[in-house]
């Protein structure tokens, strides 16, 4: 327990490194002397010197209950309730409150305080953990003095596989100051166990993850995006093949969290893209309770089922964005969702019209699922600057080399059947005198990421679930 | 502000809370056929014999056993023993005989 203020007197809260409080510290002596003060020092108990009651608050405790935030800050109690207050150096306030005893003589009139060391960024959440009353409905989960809380998440089945950071009540506080919604706000239900996910739950799996605060309305739109039926989050979740929720980010979003969509962008070192994707893994295993050899049935699964997430490189203007492409208005920030296996890797450095790159990805793109199959799934290219500046420098731009790959994805279905090319797979014998498609007119995304040296592009292909396109269909929302 | 050490450490459930705060112990099997035991002594003395009994009752009921033994009573099991009883048992008996 803290010691209690006297009911009568005077309180100020100060600390040594301001130059205000250092300042008036001959008026806090003069004031020891006339009457009851007691001053509270937030970093240094030597500081006032010649000052016959100060308590000691580096922890912060009595900061936090007097709400202070400026330091010096004087305090008059009169019959245990606070009177008066000021901030700062002001004589005139200081001497109304105080008497003559405070009046400074050679001071200036006047001088601004210092930040309380109880507002500090990041301060104020760990005190309200801390001393006051955090206001979470998630139930607390005590860890042993001894026990390491991350080995305690591993333990009670909150982790993919990889540590994740223990959600204490600040991180958690911090993590919730990123976004203006309410904590209990229901953003939907998750599956499989359709369990209602609040946007306090949501911020307790961002802090698992890694994710800054920043980051939190952008995974909220993730998760809402994920929930849109025609996402079927449950089906890919509980498949047996290799796919996973693959997001991509567009607009000004995906800058301000510092994503990457340059060097190695669908690979690991960015705390943004890293950490989004596998806030939506974490929610939909902790919230919805899918967990692998579960519901969740994969064969193999495959690694971007950790976190799959990146952002668009939408640095050239003649190139028209993916979330454009898919109706969101420029400008604005939007989520695509995919179901996506792993990166196949793409390498072509001999093309060198446009022509001639669109074959060759077109002999790529034949493979997603199998080269002899087209309802395998749909696919994401990820056009690298190299390879798309092919296609730029002969004028082809987004639309052109859709309209040129769906082309050229095109084959006569005697190829394609049972039993062609001597192998089983492929499609009915019914299908032999026509021209099949590999993909739908809209089952091909292109995105443009990636660093500027190295004719390598990706394809990810998808899951089969997406053949039944009005049931199962890429989504793409605005981040609000 | 040293957390690690702070006894009222306390972690928010991420989960729809619906299991329950103490984590479940695993449910025993319906049945021991086709299992093998683990039998092991934590190193006190005596510990052999009561766990020489054991063994006799699992064998007469048809039951596989197998035994181990920590190096010491007064330390933990090595990771290596618990890996070997993880890799060869389903169930254990820890056991010891004052």
């Amino acid at each position: 327990m803290i010691e209690v203020l006297p009911a009568d007197g005077l309180v100020i809260v100060a600390k040594h490194e301001c130059h205000t409080c250092v300042l008036v510290e001959p008026v806090m002596q003069s004031l020891d002397k006339a009457g009851p003060l007691t001053v509270i020092t937030q970093d240094d108990p030597a500081f006032p010197a010649g000052v016959g009651r100060v308590l000691d608050d580096q922890q912060l405790e009595r900061s936090f209950h007097l709400n202070i935030e400026a330091v010096p800050t004087l305090i008059r109690y009169e019959g245990g309730r606070e009177v008066g207050r000021t901030v700062g150096w002001d004589r005139a306030e200081w001497t109304r409150l105080a008497g003559q005893a405070a009046a400074g003589e050679g001071l200036p009139a006047w001088q601004p305080g210092c930040g309380s060391r109880s507002v500090e960024p990041g301060v104020q959440e760990a005190l309200i953990a801390r001393y006051g009353d955090p206001g979470l409905a998630s139930r607390a989960i005590p860890v042993g003095e001894w026990d390491d809380p991350i080995e305690a998440c591993f333990e009670r089945g909150w982790s993919d596989g990889l540590p994740v950071v223990p959600p204490t009540d600040e991180r958690i506080l911090r993590m919730l100051g990123g976004t203006d919604r309410k904590p209990g706000e229901i953003v939907g239900l998750i599956p499989p166990n359709l369990a209602p996910c609040t946007v306090e739950k949501v911020a307790i799996n961002a802090v698992m993850a890694g994710c800054k605060p920043e980051y939190m309305p952008v995974v909220l739109g993730v998760l809402e995006a994920a929930l849109d039926p025609l996402f079927v989050l449950h089906g890919l979740l509980c498949t047996t093949h290799f796919s996973g929720p693959l997001v991509i980010i567009n607009g000004p979003a995906a800058k301000a969290v510092g994503m990457n969509s340059g060097i190695n962008a669908l690979g690991q070192g960015n705390r943004a893209n890293a950490t989004i994707g596998r806030a939506l893994q974490l929610i939909v295993r902790n919230v919805g309770g899918g967990q692998p050899g579960g519901m969740d049935r994969a064969t193999l699964g495959n690694p971007g089922k950790y976190t799959f997430c990146f952002a668009e490189d939408e640095s050239d203007p003649d190139w028209e964005p993916l979330a454009q492409r898919r109706g969101i208005a420029a400008g604005k920030s939007a989520v695509t969702l995919f179901h996506a296996e792993g990166v196949h890797g793409f390498i072509d450095q001999k093309s060198r019209t446009p022509e001639e790159l669109a074959r060759s990805l077109a002999m790529g793109l034949f493979g997603v699922g199998h080269p002899k199959l087209c309802d395998s799934g749909n696919a994401v290219l990820v056009l690298s600057p190299e390879h798309y500046r092919i296609f730029k420098e002969g004028g082809w731009n987004r639309r052109r080399i859709e309209d040129e790959l769906y082309q050229a994805l095109k084959r006569p279905g005697r190829d394609l059947i049972h039993g062609a090319q001597g192998v089983p797979e492929g499609l009915p014998a019914s299908m032999a005198d026509k021209i099949v498609d590999k993909f739908p007119p809209d089952g091909l995304l292109i995105v443009r990421a990636g660093g500027p040296a190295g004719l390598f592009s990706a394809i990810i292909g998808g899951w089969p679930g997406q053949r039944v396109r009005e049931e199962c269909q890429a989504v793409t929302h605005e981040i609000r | 502000m040293n957390q690690a050490m702070n006894p009222s450490t306390k972690l928010r459930d991420p989960t729809a809370e619906t299991s329950p705060t103490r984590r479940a112990r695993l449910a025993p099997p319906p049945s021991l056929d086709g299992k093998v035991v683990a039998l092991m002594d934590i190193g006190k003395s005596r510990g052999a014999e009561f766990l020489d009994r054991l063994e006799g009752h699992f064998k007469s009921a048809g039951v596989a056993t197998k035994r181990y033994r920590k190096p010491t009573n007064t330390k933990v099991a090595p990771a290596a023993v618990l890996q070997t009883i993880a890799a060869e048992a389903q169930l254990a008996v820890i056991a010891l005989s004052d």
